[in-house]
């Protein structure tokens, strides 16, 4: 299924440069200091046009707030964020119109990315209605066609009906049609497939990989799925704790892990695969909350290949070390 | 890139209906559902019946004053019957006595009635209509607007309204108009916004609002079309409790006689109280029970309807 990366090409529609998004908390009820949440913490990389790259990680490690910075519905802390050579932070008027064309975003959980109180068609019509795309014959046809696109054939049979009339995997859909249907040209992909039954999944998988080949568009793929990931993507960025800790073509990835992290996540899927080596899982205790962080190596607490330098040590740079594979450990 | 492609292999996509016959058929449907769902609890119905009885005894009265009965007579502000003693006990010609004046007691009712929906519905109206706008609005836009009108609800909430309209009202006398609107509009500024304002807060981090701002929706277009939407139910519910509301102000504000308003329930008791019968009130009984006894219920009619509406509108409080 993976293409070939296309790291060379110059050909780059979103880039992203040391974005950060810092959450203030507060650390009980009585103190008045103020902590900062590093959810997304000086984070870079690319996607090409037309390429598909996944954002692995743990819960909490800062996914969505990544996605949610891109389609601007959270503003970054600091860094730069570039969609088709426009910064997304200086779009302003009109061109948000045209942004909110070309950018869009899948939700997460379909049971709650769509509007109870709306009909199917009406969810659908909505980013065309919003931005006055046609007349109401040509939404309708759009939508339809659309419809039919995702799966949900024949359209007719979904037009006016509710979203709680529909299965998971069939809300799922719409939203898929919704996010799709003023044609845009790159994606937020926010792990679709992770609220509904295994049983659909690889159905929405399929449709995904499906609709990437037919419409022609890139993909920011979150999930927290290694498997998905490698099914699905051109290249795999893995996070931790808002950075991102390895990245590189996603066979590259799955088959040679370099960071501690990466291969105690590679170690905990099922891949079906013989050939690969796999060592044993032993990451130390749970995920905390990045909340002012220490300096070090974000994954020191629970990192099982761990040197004394590291705990002295400035936390590490993502670096190339040969065909586009970044990864950032001091040990390599 | 976005050329808007209309190649359909499928042949020109037409609905088979036009829109709004489709959309009608849609509202009907979840009408009819809501309807089911409503029917199933007693006290909601129990609610319906008495206001449609209510609706019934006070469209009497038109029929009544021009066929039956006699204007002069029965006329519930300035009739008078020559033939008795007043306040007459009920009898025959008077099914519930007259007033210490001479009026029909059952004429006053009735005619009071209509007003008493009018007030209600009017002023519950001017409520909620207020109540949605500003709660959403200090919802979605927070900031300097939310905590201006949660001060201002605080304050309608916080200060004696009714007993300073007691005061006021022995100087400038409400009447009938300005008088719903009042008790409207310090409702609709009042608690309900408060109440709105959290469902409204509620609605606006859910992901589908997130949503319509990725597809490009204006927070104008967010609002009208998301939100909105989405509070109406609860709004529909409190309206009903704003009528009981604004009726108990209308009567206790009426009997101490400080609205300009000639006749309605409150004003019955108003005048058996001026005149001195209050005292002996278990003797004159039906100068003040009958007036007592409709405020009562039909208040409790529209709190019953809340009640009912309760369980439509939050499905986590039925029963299966
Ligand atoms: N609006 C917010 N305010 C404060 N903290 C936030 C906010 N949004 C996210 N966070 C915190 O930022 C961190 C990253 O959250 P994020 O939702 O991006 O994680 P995720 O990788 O998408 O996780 P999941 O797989 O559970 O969806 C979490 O610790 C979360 O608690
Ligand atoms: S830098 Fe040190 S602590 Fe961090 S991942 Fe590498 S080995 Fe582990
Ligand atoms: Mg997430």
């Amino acid at each position: 299924m993976a293409l070939p990366a296309a790291t060379e090409s110059k050909d780059v529609i979103l880039e992203v440069s040391n974005l950060s998004k810092y959450y203030p908390v507060n650390q009980g009820f009585f103190t008045r200091q103020k902590s900062l949440l590093h959810a997304v913490d000086n984070v870079s990389f690319q996607v090409n046009r037309g390429e598909v790259l996944g954002l692995v990680g743990e819960s909490g490690c800062g996914k969505t707030t990544t996605g949610r910075l891109i389609v601007r519905l959270a503003t970054p802390t600091s860094g730069r964020i570039l969609i088709e050579d426009t910064d997304v932070a200086e779009i302003k008027g009109q061109d948000m119109m045209e942004f909110r064309q070309k950018v869009q975003m899948i939700f997460q959980d379909p049971y709650e990315s769509l509007d109870p109180r709306m009909t199917i068609f009406d969810i659908v019509a909505e980013p065309l209605n919003v931005n006055g795309i046609g007349t109401f014959e040509e939404r309708e046809a759009q939508v339809e066609e659309m419809l039919s696109l995702v799966g949900l054939a024949p359209p007719s049979a979904f037009l006016f009906r509710f979203p709680h009339e529909l299965s998971g995997g069939q809300r799922q859909r719409v939203a898929i049609a919704r996010a799709l249907v003023v044609r845009p040209s790159f994606v937020v992909a926010d792990e679709p497939t992770s609220m509904l039954d295994v049983s659909i999944r690889t159905g929405i998988m399929k449709l995904m990989a499906q609709l990437r080949e037919d419409l022609g568009i890139s993909y920011l793929y979150i999930t927290h799925d290694l498997a998905v990931a490698r099914y699905l993507c051109d290249r795999i960025a893995v996070m931790y704790l808002g950075k991102i800790v390895e990245l590189g073509n996603s066979e590259d990835i799955v088959k040679r892990p370099l960071h501690p992290y990466t291969k105690a996540l590679i170690s905990a899927v099922p891949v079906p695969d013989p050939a690969i080596d796999r060592p044993l899982p032993n990451i130390k205790g749970g995920v905390s909350k990045p909340i002012d962080p220490k300096p070090r190596c974000r994954f020191y607490d629970r990192c099982p290949e761990s040197a004394d330098s590291c705990a002295e040590a400035e936390n590490p740079e993502l670096r190339d070390i040969g065909g586009g594979h970044l990864v950032a450990c001091h040990l390599l | 890139m976005n050329e808007l492609v209309p190649t359909h292999e499928t042949g020109p996509a037409s609905l088979a209906e036009p829109i709004w016959k489709i959309r009608w058929k849609l509202t009907r449907r979840s009408l009819r559902q809501n309807w089911e769902i409503f029917k199933e609890s007693r006290i909601g119905m129990l609610g319906i019946i008495l206001i449609i009885a209510f609706g019934i005894f006070g469209a009497m009265w038109p029929i009544m004053i021009n066929t039956v009965w006699d204007p002069m007579v029965y006329d519930p502000v300035v009739g008078f019957d020559p033939m008795m003693m007043h306040p007459s006990p009920p009898s025959g010609t008077h099914l519930l006595g007259t007033d210490p004046i001479g009026r029909d007691i059952l004429a006053q009712l009735m005619h009071s009635t209509g007003r008493e929906f009018l007030l209600g519905v009017l002023s519950a109206l001017i409520t909620v209509v207020i109540g949605t706008a500003v709660g959403t609005a200090a919802a979605y836009y927070g900031g300097l607007i939310d905590t201006f009108f949660m001060r201002i609800a605080d304050i309608i909430l916080l200060f004696p309204f009714i007993p300073l309209l007691v005061v006021v009202g022995a100087m400038v006398k409400l009447s009938f108009l300005p008088f719903a609107i009042i008790m409207g509009v310090l409702g609709g500024f009042g608690g309900i916004t408060i109440i709105l304002k959290a469902q409204a807060l509620s609605v606006s981090v859910r992901p589908y609002i997130d949503a319509a701002r990725v597809a490009g929706g204006s927070n104008f277009h967010i609002i009208v079309s998301h939100i909105i939407p989405n509070v109406l139910p609860l709004s529909f519910l409190y309206m009903m409790f704003s009528v009981t509301s604004a009726i108990l102000s209308e009567a206790t504000l009426s009997f101490f006689g400080v609205l300009n308003i000639d006749m309605s329930w409150g004003m019955m008791i108003h005048t058996a109280d001026v005149a001195g019968y209050l005292f002996d009130f278990a003797r004159y009984w039906w100068l003040w029970a009958p007036a007592g006894l409709a405020i009562t219920l039909f208040c409790a009619a529209f709190y019953m309807v809340g009640r009912g509406l309760d369980e439509v509108v939050n499905p986590r409080l039925r029963k299966r």
